[in-house]
């Protein structure tokens, strides 16, 4: 298992967001947090990246703990974050963007470097020097995954990677994530869009309430209609 | 010839006044942390390198010492105390940093009593050049100048060329995202922290010889400091180095051409004049 999370609880201040969260990803698998929007699945990968301390529970990335550590530390392990809003350094180039963020890994797969990130989104290439702020939002996607893609995961977390963008922008970026699948890089993703989802994810966890109210596989999910009438508000 | 000497001894003030004051707008812009503080690390780098040269009869030996022993009490104060206020609003950190000033002019006045130190320059850079016919320099005021610039260039470049600079400029827009890219936020502030004090405490130890090593001199130039980081742009280390050499240049013409009410007071009224145009200061960094 890659990472198994247990009965995880969290929260902001004195609220409590999370009420015993348990959820896990294999190898290469690519799973999904789905639900309506305030049901706790930014917090949980919040909780994933070591950005918020969780108040219980356990988080293992291939067997070893890791909830509560600070955020460079599970970077460093092989957890990557494509953050919510994209949240690109707009005081940094393009160029700047990936390098910051760039650490060779001396295990696994063929590493990502600065040019293959440039080779898989070339219209980086041509935005380099430019400033991250200028860039459209199709742009900015492609370099907070890119820069993401920069620290060599072993699994990267896609929190609304397709939030507010053109559908063409959309579909390019679903193209570009299949392409990553491929490679045998394991993902969780966060979206609204449940008909990309169903087509491109292994398994789905549904949150709701800060609880997962469902698991199951595409095609279970598929099957039940009543499962996106309740949960998903379709 | 008054003119051009006069304008050497304003661009030396300016330089010095940057060194001290690109570590306090890189404190304050990418920390948002007001170190009052800052003027007792000028003064700790002024002590230890009059301290040294004392006992060792070397100014060479001083200067590493003032340099190691600032950037050490930078990093210790960041780890040890500082860390703690950065979230705390600024009235809180006024008074701590301050509380820092009193106590470290106390432990000062009692290691090395009321009396100033003497830093007797070495003969090699005791004498002066003649930069032009007719107009001999003080040779030491010459190295403080070329020093200064030096300095500057190469944070410019560390700032703007290096992935630490990049690490620097990522944790100040956005700490959490950058740590979650793999940068040890809290390791790169305490460098950071610490090439500011190191900075400091450098220009102390070039003031010495200029000024005298005393108790609480570490006060009107953390005052001038101030003055320099609010025209720049507070986080800006490009505002930082023009607002120096405006402020260095501004403070000593002021002094020569204006009467000495209004020449004292030449600064403030170019800071309010700018700050009245420019609210942000000249160069200002966030938004």
């Amino acid at each position: 298992m890659l990472l198994e999370v247990r009965d995880l609880e969290a929260g902001y201040g004195a609220s409590k967001a999370l009420f015993g969260i348990s959820f896990d990803v294999d190898e290469g698998e690519v799973v999904t947090l789905i639900g309506r929007n305030g049901m706790g699945k930014s917090t949980t990968v919040k909780s994933v990246c070591g950005l918020l301390k969780p108040f219980d529970g356990e988080i293992r990335f291939r067997g070893r703990r890791i909830d509560g550590r600070a955020a460079h530390h599970v970077c460093r392990l092989g957890i990557a974050l494509v953050p919510e809003g994209r949240q690109i350094f707009p005081n940094l180039s393009v160029r700047e963007n990936l390098v910051m963020a760039g650490r060779v890994r001396p295990e696994g797969r063929e590493p990502w470097t600065l040019e293959r990130v440039l080779d898989f989104f070339p219209r980086l290439a041509e935005r380099l020097g430019n400033g991250g702020a200028q860039l459209s939002g199709g742009e900015q996607q492609m370099l907070a995954i890119g820069r993401a893609l920069m620290t060599n995961p072993d699994l990267l977390i896609l929190d609304e990677a397709t939030e507010g963008l053109a559908p063409l922008v959309r579909d390019h970026i679903w193209t570009s994530l299949d392409a990553l699948k491929a490679t045998g890089l394991a993902m969780i993703v966060i979206d609204k869009e449940l008909d990309a989802l169903i087509g491109f994810a292994d398994r789905h966890f549904v949150v709701e309430k800060g609880e997962i109210a469902w698991r199951g596989s595409s095609a279970e999910l598929v099957a039940d209609p009543s499962i996106q009438e309740a949960y998903l508000g379709v | 010839m008054l003119i051009l000497e006069q304008t050497l001894n304003g661009v030396q003030l300016g330089v010095m006044l940057f060194l001290i004051a690109s570590g306090l707008t890189l404190v304050f812009g990418i920390m948002n942390f007001i170190n009052l503080a800052h003027g007792s690390l000028y003064m700790a780098g002024a002590f230890t390198a009059a301290w040294v040269q004392g006992v060792s009869g070397s100014f060479l030996l001083a200067i590493p010492a003032a340099v190691v022993v600032t950037a050490a009490l930078g990093a210790v104060l960041e780890i040890g105390l500082f860390r703690r206020f950065y979230a705390r609003n600024h009235l809180d950190q006024v008074l701590v940093t301050f509380g820092i000033v009193l106590v470290a002019n106390e432990v000062t006045r009692i290691v090395f009593g009321p009396v100033p130190l003497r830093m007797p320059l070495p003969p090699a850079l005791a004498g002066s050049i003649e930069i032009v016919p007719g107009l001999p320099y003080p040779t030491f005021r010459l190295v403080v100048l070329i020093v200064g610039l030096a300095v500057a260039a190469l944070l410019w470049a560390i700032v703007m060329k290096t992935r630490i600079g990049m690490w620097v400029r990522a944790g100040s827009s956005n700490r959490p995202i950058a740590s979650a890219m793999g940068v040890d936020v809290d390791l790169v502030f305490a460098a950071l922290f610490a090439v500011g004090a190191a900075l400091a405490g450098l220009a102390g130890l070039m003031a010495g010889p200029i000024l005298a090593v005393q108790v609480g001199m570490g006060e009107p130039i953390l005052i001038l400091a101030l003055v320099v980081t609010v025209i720049g742009g507070i986080g800006s280390i490009k505002g930082a180095f023009v607002a120096a050499l405006m402020v260095g240049l501004v403070d000593t013409f002021g002094r020569v051409l204006l009467p000495p009410a209004l020449g004292s007071m030449a600064i403030f009224l170019l800071m309010a004049l700018i700050l009245a145009f420019r609210p942000k200061g000249l160069f200002p960094v966030h938004g």
